[in-house]
């Protein structure tokens, strides 16, 4: 006993050993607490993470320049698909591949072998076709292609160039005439050049290969025609990679399109003046896949232009958008291979890259004060190569990934390529490789709007109107059973729920239509029917006291109405609907029916969050302090009046943050919709059609997308929008249910 | 109390129907929820009786089609325009037509197995004796009569006892024969496999880390290989003996319109003849299928057999789920109550844990996704698997991320439940504990948590529930519609974290949605929804149950 008091060495260090597991069990908690609490937050900083390479600007690396080794000056700049091997062409119809890492040349070759000629024009075709077009002095046309073969000795990689003529020399019409401009296109066996003489005479020539079975060669047909152009100066022409459309640009500043889908007869489609306010076009450039060009201007406006087809189909050249301006006059224009993307150059030395489709400008700066006289990006637009009026060629990398994705363009109609007017839509993949994805958010949200619209139409009523008479008319013994089978209905996995309504509820819907929607009536009709007839029996009669338990007496009521509704339904579907109301609709009414449609969804995500709302508002009613009611009824008023005027009222911020709090149920929803929509991304209030959520879109194509694309990012995004507009939602209901806890704890 | 008359107009003035129709919605939502429940439970539990198989003799028909046989699925009664619509003639002056649809089954003679025919059309039915059903491997299932059993292509003589008692000894005979098949297949030679998997995969880490040809361990390597491949042909020799012996016998039948077919036994599930079967071999029958249906593996895509690998893949996750969310969320909870400083920041916090537990579990995926599955996984794959690359082990969807994202999904569960719990515990035990000495971390220890475990098992068994019928997230970090293994087997590591797996609600998703016979599949996705409502119904009442009993207990102390 005594022993026991003495703090003995043992004792001691038994205490000490006691507060150390102390320390180390708070330190634990604690790190345990934090990690956790640091788990859930990194969801946010993650997904923000993910997403904000979109909204980033693009950024360039420093310029490198290669000495000038020629006297030449450069007709045109291009990088083949690694951007290792340069090539350039020059006025003395000289080509040169060049290596981008050392600069050390490759490959020098002549176009023009005799000397009776010299080169007079140069353009380009499309840039994936890589062709290269050269009209001579003497009137004659000649057609390149640089191709890059690609080995892999010792599984290094190894790209070696060459110089393909694709056609012997072809001469453009008999007078020899030089050739001033030229333009043209090849692909495969067809092949348009058009080329202006100095006169401004116009010549389109259609060439297309012919092979025969029997002797292995090939014969080349020509088809030719000419406009004449007298007295005005061509500044430009261009043929789209279709070789339908040709655009000719004069010095006045007018552009006209022809349409030279026949090259024997061209056909004006439309004249524009492409400049405006006195402002001189400069030069104009085709974005990738060739259905739009960008025209610049002297005092450095940008703009898109492309055909848009009216009702009557007929093509006008339409300004479609315009871009930042530059500072100076625009010089030169170089498109992406790929994206709708092209950089500029400008006459104060200024380069930019911009981004049609999202109409933004992603990057602006100063190059050295060097102004580019040509300009190329290389295929994938990682890196651009331009020369300098004093012959020197400089190239720098491009960090690019994102160009299209802009602020306006994920949540404004967009007007894209062929395209008749500006659309919201959402379109993140296809079939074909020249494809530009379509990234509206709109119509996904507003999916996600309808489907909670709809649902939130559904389970309002029903929720809480159940939860004031389970929380202040039902008996304490029916509540208890009340209450928690309507909660257990949350535990129902919603894809259960989803599929009951897409495969069970949907194609009833679809049969029985006036049946439901009778039943909409026939119910309430019913439920005060009954209500009323009930007050009339005579007191005497009543074995037993209905209040408190008029819900369980009603659910045969319901039953009943519910049946003489589908019967009635039938009936009049049978006589007056030709035995489908739906059918009828669409056939007459011209309304649309999709069998899985929004009401379908509405009834569904509606029947999954009727138990949240329901669950909260009742806690909320049931919470009113007894107090209250009590002084009310004593003051005269029936037990209707007090529910309305006084229960109803001290409850309502409860039950608005129940309602709250569903939303945020339903705009998560997703299994629900994914299995009750035909999820098309459609904008349509129609409420007997499909809609595609912002939840269920992510569902379906986040395995697909490619990660760190701009797809996954802009999937991300959604995810993100998501959490934030459910987070905002459920936060604002948590505040506004804690405020009404301790309003009633303090009365 | 003799209450006065009240007129119309006063009785609608008194609130009275305002009362009523809020008691109408409640009955409403009472109608939605049990007849929801009792739609999946008569369509779930209809669906593993024996359906008796009629035979419509049809009016106007040749010969070849005169009859039809099969199992009865609807009726209906239609407008006789919309019927001539689709082309089918329909008496003048008719305006309603009766008809019903049959499940007609022969995939592989008529080409489709469900058919819609007209009352009018059919001059008789009744229920033949002798036909009989079969569940096959592929086609769907076959209704016909059985004529005889040939063995090995020679026609056998029908024993004295009937045709019907030698075919269901021949069909256990198949049923044996396939067991062990299966367990070769599976069993054994998946464990060879999979160990001359890791052969190559050593050889592979050898070769990377660029040990010279000389080195013992290749020629170890060898000698291994040599002898797992030795056994690996043995048990192929086991095996296509065994595929000789399964197919010996053929069963004869014929279609209701006398095609002949020949069905190995092979090839067939299970036959049974309807008709001839008494109450008690129907109620056998019907534990047999439910029984075939939680034990069994699908067939054809799915959409016939079992669900039992998305049972056990199920569990499997949520079992997982379980271990990671337990610790965490009541370490969370315990510091949220009893360390953490009890000012804004912590009423911050509490309030967005609390509201996570609404944020839509589709974000859930996509984080999962994009953190644990590229970020993690990919890394994990870098470190210690380079060896399999390019294929990734950890960089793909798989069993582990799918518990780690529910885990984090139902974590706030879990804390809202135990930090309630602790809540609950009165203040006068815990003073009690302090002052007799104990420490904080002994008062937490020994009394305070001991009193907080109902309350965490509650969290646990709702963030359980929440789990198990969580689809959304799933389908982007690892569920498949159909796992070639299980996740769980005999071949180290016995447990395979990386592995894809299946599961009960994306089954249903999947079968509903996905499948190319969904009119076949029906039954059984109501079966599956049946299955999967039960476990969580269960999960939840035992969650609710805890909860009063754990009420009770500290009213008790409070008082």
């Amino acid at each position: 006993m005594q022993n026991s008091l003495l703090i003995t060495e043992e004792n001691r260090r038994f205490e000490k050993f006691r507060l150390l597991k102390d320390r180390i069990f708070s330190y634990v908690m604690g790190l345990g607490g934090v990690a956790v609490i640091a788990a859930i937050t990194l969801i946010f900083v993650f997904l923000f993470y993910s997403v904000f390479p979109l909204f980033t600007e693009a950024k360039v690396g420093d310029a490198k320049y290669y000495a000038p080794e020629s006297s030449d000056d450069i007709l045109y700049l291009a990088l083949e698909e690694y951007a290792e091997i340069g090539l350039k062409v020059k006025s003395s119809s000289g080509y040169t591949f060049f290596d981008t890492g050392s600069g050390d040349n490759l490959l020098t070759g002549k176009i023009l072998s005799e000397n009776t000629s010299s080169l007079t024009a140069f353009s380009k075709g499309d840039l994936r076709s890589r062709v290269l077009l050269l009209g001579t002095s003497n009137g004659y046309a000649h057609v390149l292609r640089p191709d890059y073969a690609i080995s892999y000795p010792n599984d290094l990689r190894k790209i070696t160039p060459r110089m393909t003529s694709l056609f012997d020399p072809v001469l453009v019409d008999d007078s020899f005439a030089p050739i001033r401009l030229i333009t043209g296109q090849s692909v495969e066996d067809e092949t348009t050049i058009v080329t202006v003489s100095s006169d401004a005479y116009v010549s389109i020539l259609g060439l297309s290969v012919e092979s025969s079975f029997l002797e292995e060669e090939t014969s080349v047909s020509v088809e030719r025609s000419a406009l004449n152009f007298e007295g005005k100066t061509i500044s430009q022409v261009a043929v789209d990679v279709e070789q339908r459309n040709l655009y000719v640009l004069f010095s006045d500043g007018t552009l006209e399109l022809y349409d030279v889908t026949d090259k024997t007869a061209p056909s004006l489609i439309d004249r524009v003046k492409a400049a405006s306010g006195g402002a001189k076009v400069t030069t104009f450039e085709f974005l990738s896949g060739g259905l739009s060009i960008i025209i610049g201007d002297n005092v450095g406006n940008l703009s898109q232009w492309f055909p848009v087809r009216d009702k009557d189909n007929i093509y006008s050249l339409v300004r479609i958008r315009e871009f930042a301006p530059m500072e100076g006059s625009v010089v030169t224009i170089a498109a992406e291979y790929d994206r709708k993307g092209f950089s500029v150059g400008d006459s104060a030395g200024n380069f930019a890259m911009y981004h049609a489709t999202a109409e933004q400008r992603v990057y602006f700066g100063a190059r050295d004060g060097s102004v580019a006289s040509s300009m190329s990006m290389s295929p994938r637009a990682d890196a651009v190569i331009f020369g300098l009026p004093d012959r020197k060629i400089g190239i720098f990398e491009v960090y690019n990934e994102h160009p299209e994705v802009s602020f306006s363009g994920l949540w404004n109609s967009v007007w894209y390529e062929s395209r008749q007017e500006p659309l919201f839509i959402w379109q993140s993949s296809a079939s074909n490789n020249d494809f530009e994805p379509k990234f509206s958010l709109t119509p996904l949200a507003y999916g996600t709007l309808k489907a909670t619209f709809y649902s939130m139409l559904f389970a309002i009523p029903l929720a809480v109107l159940g939860a004031i008479y389970t929380a202040y008319f039902m008996t304490p013994r029916m509540r208890a059973v009340v209450k928690p089978s309507l909660e257990i209905m949350a535990a129902l996995p919603t894809v259960i729920l989803g599929f009951l309504a897409g495969l069970w509820l949907a194609p009833l819907l679809e049969k029985k239509l006036p049946g439901f929607t009778l039943a909409l009536l026939v119910m309430p009709l019913l439920v005060i029917l009954a209500a009323y007839l009930w007050n009339r029996i005579p007191e005497s009669w009543k074995r037993f006291n209905l209040e408190g338990w008029e819900a369980l007496f009603l659910v045969p009521v319901l039953g009943l109405a519910a049946w003489l509704s589908l019967i009635m339904g039938d009936f009049i579907q049978v006589t007056f609907f030709n035995g489908s109301l739906t059918h009828w609709m669409s056939t007459e009414m011209g309304i649309t029916y999709d069998q899985r449609n929004s009401l379908v969804v509405g009834m569904a995500i509606g029947f999954a969050v009727i138990p949240t709302i329901f669950s909260i508002s009742e806690d909320a009613v049931f919470g009113v302090p007894r107090s209250l009611t009590m002084g009310s009824l004593a003051l005269g008023a029936t037990t209707w009046q007090t529910a309305l005027r006084v229960v109803l009222l001290t409850a309502s911020p409860g039950i608005f943050s129940a309602i709250m709090i569903g939303m945020g149920r339903a705009v998560g929803e997703t299994m629900i919709v994914l299995m009750a929509t035909g999820n098309t991304p459609i904008m349509d209030l129609n409420i007997f059609e499909g809609f595609r959520a912002l939840s269920a879109n992510i569902a379906v194509e986040m395995p697909e997308a490619e990660v760190a694309s701009t797809h996954y990012r802009i999937l991300f995004l959604a995810a993100l929008v998501l959490f934030l507009v459910t987070f905002i939602v459920n936060t604002i209901a948590e505040v506004v249910r804690q405020r009404l806890r301790e309003k009633y704890s303090s009365l | 109390m003799e209450r006065k008359r009240q007129t119309f107009r006063e009785w609608l003035r008194g609130g009275d129907p305002g009362i009523w129709l809020t008691a109408g919605t409640v009955s409403f939502s009472l109608i939605m929820v049990f007849g929801l429940l009792f739609l999946i439970m008569v369509e779930g539990m209809g669906h593993f009786w024996p359906k008796s198989l009629v035979r419509f003799q049809m009016l106007d028909a040749t010969v070849s089609d005169r009859f039809r046989l099969g199992e009865m699925v609807d009726r209906e009664t239609v407008t006789a325009d919309q019927v001539r619509s689709s082309g089918i003639e329909v008496a003048d002056g008719q305006e309603l037509v009766d008809r019903t649809l049959l499940k007609t089954g022969n995939r592989d003679v008529d080409g489709f197995d469900f058919y819609w025919f007209l009352d009018d059309h059919v001059q008789s039915r009744d229920f033949p004796l002798e036909v009989f059903t079969a569940e096959r491997e592929e086609w769907g299932n076959f209704y016909g009569t059985a004529l005889g059993i040939e063995q090995d292509g020679k026609a056998i003589t029908v024993p004295e006892n009937g045709l019907w008692p030698e075919i269901n000894i021949r069909l256990e005979r198949k049923a044996s024969i396939k067991k062990r098949i299966k367990q070769i297949e599976k069993k054994e030679m998946g464990g060879v496999n999979y160990r001359l998997e890791r052969l190559r995969l050593r050889l592979r880490k050898l070769e990377l880390a660029s040990v010279s040809l000389s080195d013992t361990r290749y020629s170890e390597i060898k000698l291994e290989r040599n002898e797992l491949d030795t056994l690996y042909a043995s048990l192929s020799g086991e095996l296509s003996a065994l595929y000789k012996k399964i197919d010996r016998d053929v069963l004869v039948a014929e279609t209701i319109n006398g095609n002949l077919l020949r069905l190995p036994f092979s090839t067939l599930v299970n036959a049974f003849q309807p008709n001839k079967m008494s109450l008690f071999d129907k109620v056998s029958h019907y534990f047999m299928k439910m029984a075939e249906f939680i034990l069994d593996e699908p067939r054809e895509a799915n959409t016939e057999g079992g669900v039992f690998p998305a049972i056990f893949g199920t569990v499997m996750m949520v079992l997982l789920m379980s271990v990671i969310v337990t610790p965490f969320g009541v370490i969370a909870a315990i510091y949220l109550h009893e360390y953490a400083y009890q000012g804004k920041v912590t009423r911050i916090i509490r309030i967005a844990v609390n509201n996570l537990a609404g944020v839509p579990s589709i974000v859930y995926g996509v984080f999962g996704l994009g953190f644990f599955v590229y970020i993690v996984g990919g890394s994990i794959d870098k470190l210690l698997f380079p060896a399999l690359l390019p294929a990734p082990t950890f960089g793909t969807p798989g069993l582990l991320w799918s518990s780690l994202t529910l885990a984090l999904l139902t974590v706030p569960v879990v804390i809202v439940a135990t930090e309630e719990g602790l809540s609950r515990i009165p203040k006068n035990i815990r003073e009690g504990s302090l002052a007799l000495g104990a420490t904080k971390a002994e008062t937490l220890w020994r009394t305070v948590l001991p009193m907080a475990t109902p309350a965490m098992i509650t969290g646990l068994i709702l963030a359980v529930a929440r789990a198990a019928g969580e689809v959304a997230p799933l389908m982007m970090v690892g569920v498949v519609k159909l796992a070639p293994s299980l996740p769980l087997d005999g071949n180290f590591p016995y447990l395979h974290l990386d592995q894809k797996f299946m599961h009960l609600g994306f089954h249903i998703y999947d079968v509903g949605f996905q499948s190319p016979n969904v009119e076949a599949a029906r039954p059984l996705v109501y079966a599956t929804s049946l299955l999967l409502i039960v476990i969580i119904v269960v999960l939840n009442l035992t969650a609710i149950v805890v909860r009063n009993r754990l009420r009770d207990k500290y009213d008790g102390i409070d008082t």
